[in-house]
């Protein structure tokens, strides 16, 4: 276990040191930083001492050491455009992502469940069938698309929901929730859907599969055969098979709820991060793109290392028992 | 309904048909097939594979899924007809009056289930127990499989125990509530060479202290030889010969028993690599009209290419085969 855990918090390590490489090279695509800091017309001596306070006459691999070492020490720099430190731009908009993230992911989870339960369970019938056409278009229509149609109808021609933006917003210490308003639920409910409509078909999709893949094995056939109750069958032993594979898919969905919420974030202006990430790349905002990129990058190892702690929960076979030996 | 007539025999297969709805029309499987297995009695069922074995254990634990299904033929229980009870009926008899063993207990096991929540969900399905009398009981029959240590084993999950050992498990879920009836098919066939006397032993012995019946379906002539009661031999959905196992192994009657008993082989021995019968057997789309043995048969007349045979009575056996329509007796 712990060396399970170990190897897994390396490899985690790994991976965070990329990506910081790649967000660190974005600072060397885009031309002089410095001539983007101060402008064209700063005095070459100005340019010169700037250029040695930030380190960038030394060479690439120190400029990238310091780099990592600044963001793990949590010095983010600052925005280009606003000059607010990005560590406060991000602890400003990180609440509303994963606030919309986490509502997408459980309206994502809290139908396409049931509805893999049931059209596994009931491959033949027409709600099945009915359900998998609307999953087909659940895949295949542009989350935007969504998003504005949501907009027409409920904004627009009904007039019930908000259509931009997060609502009213409760304050409790360093989080700033939307949930403990009636406006922030009118205003999370639109992007939510928008967001989660593709895990939505996508974990129905999963759940089905695994379902239907789960009834054919034998030990739900013995199950039959000792006479068990399909309740028993279908709830207790078929579904809690099926939710290995789901929590993986769950898991990485979270990560990419989280890194595609921007386009759902620009359909309804929520003052989340790919919001900030939009508008930084307009105003070529390098550091807070960098940034942005890390804390991605880093939530997603995150999740991913939750999902594979989460695996010992459900997975008896991994939990690896000394005293059990194998009797003969 | 009739249950306790004394002569009324545990287990009464009459007429069964089986068949698969395929889009050319039915495949028949199973092909009017009757025979009964008396109480505390040990059927062997042998036979090539796709003879049809399987498909009737499953038959009659009522587990035919569809395309396949009966459709002609009656099975009854105790008297009790059962082929045609509605889903929640089978179930309380699955488990409780007809137990089953599967080929492979390396998969018969939930994975994610101690064994003792499986044995304690079975217990508790079908006997009136709260949860500390159904956990005794468990543990009781794990030990009376023979699982050393059972009072630590009984919180392993299967993954913790070796394949014979998790067949003990098997079988003690298939005892858990006494059925006087278990349909065990190719129990030990999965299983090491090493452990399948054992395995079969044990089955042989709790069954018979229990007083269940058996119908043990396997590939082993030898396992028939020393296990069972009678035995029946299928070929292509039918029964071929049916009777004591000391008259059928000794004097095989039908030309396909006397191929199959060329040699009796050692017990783990697959009688497949002693089949000494020329060709194969027909596919399901395939049977030819008559016997359906008649194109591999070396006595085959002119009659076995147009007539089908019946089981015909010869002493205490029965054989489907035209050389003793008339004759014997
Ligand atoms: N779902 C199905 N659809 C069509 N045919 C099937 C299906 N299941 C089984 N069969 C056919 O039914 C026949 C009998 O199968 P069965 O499994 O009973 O054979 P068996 O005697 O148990 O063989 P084995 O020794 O290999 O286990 C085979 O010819 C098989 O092809
Ligand atoms: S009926 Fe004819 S073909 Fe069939 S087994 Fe008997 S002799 Fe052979
Ligand atoms: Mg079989």
């Amino acid at each position: 276990m712990i060396a399970f855990v170990l190897q897994r918090v390396l490899q985690a390590v790994a991976v965070m040191l990329t990506v910081a490489l790649v967000a660190f090279s974005l600072f060397r695509f885009v031309g002089d930083p410095v001539i983007n800091m101060v402008g064209q017309d700063t005095p070459e001596e100005e340019r010169i001492r700037i250029r040695e306070q930030l380190a960038l006459d030394k060479p690439v691999v120190v400029q990238y050491f310091r780099f990592v070492q600044q963001i793990v020490t949590g010095n983010f720099g600052t925005s280009l455009r606003t000059g607010i430190p990005i560590g406060q731009l991000m602890a400003e908009r990180l609440p509303a992502t994963l606030e919309l993230a986490i509502a997408g992911g459980i309206f994502a989870l809290a139908i396409g469940m049931p509805m893999g339960v049931y059209t596994g369970l009931y491959p033949r019938s027409g709600l099945s069938r009915t359900f998998l056409s609307i999953s087909l278009i659940g895949v295949s229509l542009p989350t935007f698309l969504i998003g504005i149609l949501l907009i027409l109808l409920f904004s627009v021609v009904l007039g019930w929901l908000p259509s931009f933006g997060r609502g009213d917003v409760v304050h409790l210490g360093f989080w700033s929730t939307g949930l403990l308003t009636a406006s922030g639920w009118q205003s999370i409910i639109m992007p939510a859907i928008t967001l989660g409509m593709f895990q939505l078909a996508l974990i129905m999709r999963l759940v089905r599969a695994e379902m239907l893949e789960v009834l054919r094995t034998d030990y739900i056939k013995f199950a039959r055969a000792r006479g068990l109750s399909n309740r028993a069958i279908h709830f207790g032993h078929a579904l809690r098979n099926t939710l290995i594979p789901v929590i993986t898919i769950v898991g990485l969905q979270l990560g990419a709820l989280i890194a595609f919420s921007i386009i759902t974030e620009s359909v309804f202006q929520w003052p989340g991060m790919g919001l900030l990430f939009l508008q930084a790349v307009q105003f070529a905002d390098i550091p807070v793109m960098a940034i942005y990129l890390v804390l991605i990058g880093f939530l997603f190892v995150l999740i991913n290392l939750v999902v594979d702690l989460l695996y010992y929960v459900v997975d008896p076979r991994l939990r690896v028992d000394v005293s059990a030996a194998r009797g003969g | 309904m009739a249950t306790d007539r004394s002569n009324v025999p545990l287990l009464e297969v009459s007429n069964l048909r089986v068949e698969f709805a395929t889009r050319r029309g039915p495949l028949v499987a199973i092909d009017d097939i009757s025979f009964s297995i008396a109480p505390g009695e040990v059927l062997g069922v042998v036979g090539e594979s796709g003879a049809g074995k399987s498909l009737t254990g499953t038959a009659i634990i009522g587990l035919l899924e569809p395309p396949g299904g009966i459709t002609a033929g009656e099975i009854r229980l105790a008297g009790r007809r059962i082929d045609n009870l509605p889903h929640d009926e089978m179930r309380k008899i699955r488990g409780k009056e007809i137990g089953a063993i599967f080929q492979d207990p390396l998969t018969s096991l939930n994975p994610l289930y101690r064994v003792s929540e499986q044995l304690i969900e079975t217990i508790r399905t079908h006997l009136p127990m709260d949860a500390s009398q159904a956990r005794a009981r468990a543990l009781t029959l794990l030990q009376e499989v023979g699982i050393p240590g059972a009072a630590e084993r009984l919180d392993h999950y299967p993954h913790q125990f070796s394949g014979g050992m998790r067949q003990r498990v098997v079988i003690a879920l298939a005892l858990a509530a006494e059925p006087k009836l278990i349909v065990a098919d190719e129990p030990t066939t999965a299983l090491d060479v090493s452990i399948q006397a054992q395995i079969i032993s044990l089955l042989k012995r709790l069954c018979r202290e229990h007083g269940t019946a058996v119908m043990l379906i396997t590939h082993d002539m030898g396992v028939i030889a020393e296990t069972a009661d009678r035995v029946a031999v299928m070929y292509a959905g039918r029964i071929a010969e049916i009777g004591p196992v000391q008259d059928v192994v000794k004097r095989p009657l039908h030309p396909y028993t006397t191929g199959l008993m060329g040699a009796i082989p050692a017990i783990g021995h697959d009688v497949h690599a002693l089949t000494q019968i020329d060709g194969s057997m027909p596919r399901l789309d395939s049977i030819p009209r008559g016997c359906a043995f008649n194109p591999r048969c070396t006595k085959v007349f002119d009659r076995c290419r147009v007539e089908r045979p019946d089981p015909i009575p010869q002493g205490r056996t029965a054989v489907a085969c035209w050389l003793y329509d008339g004759a014997g007796r």
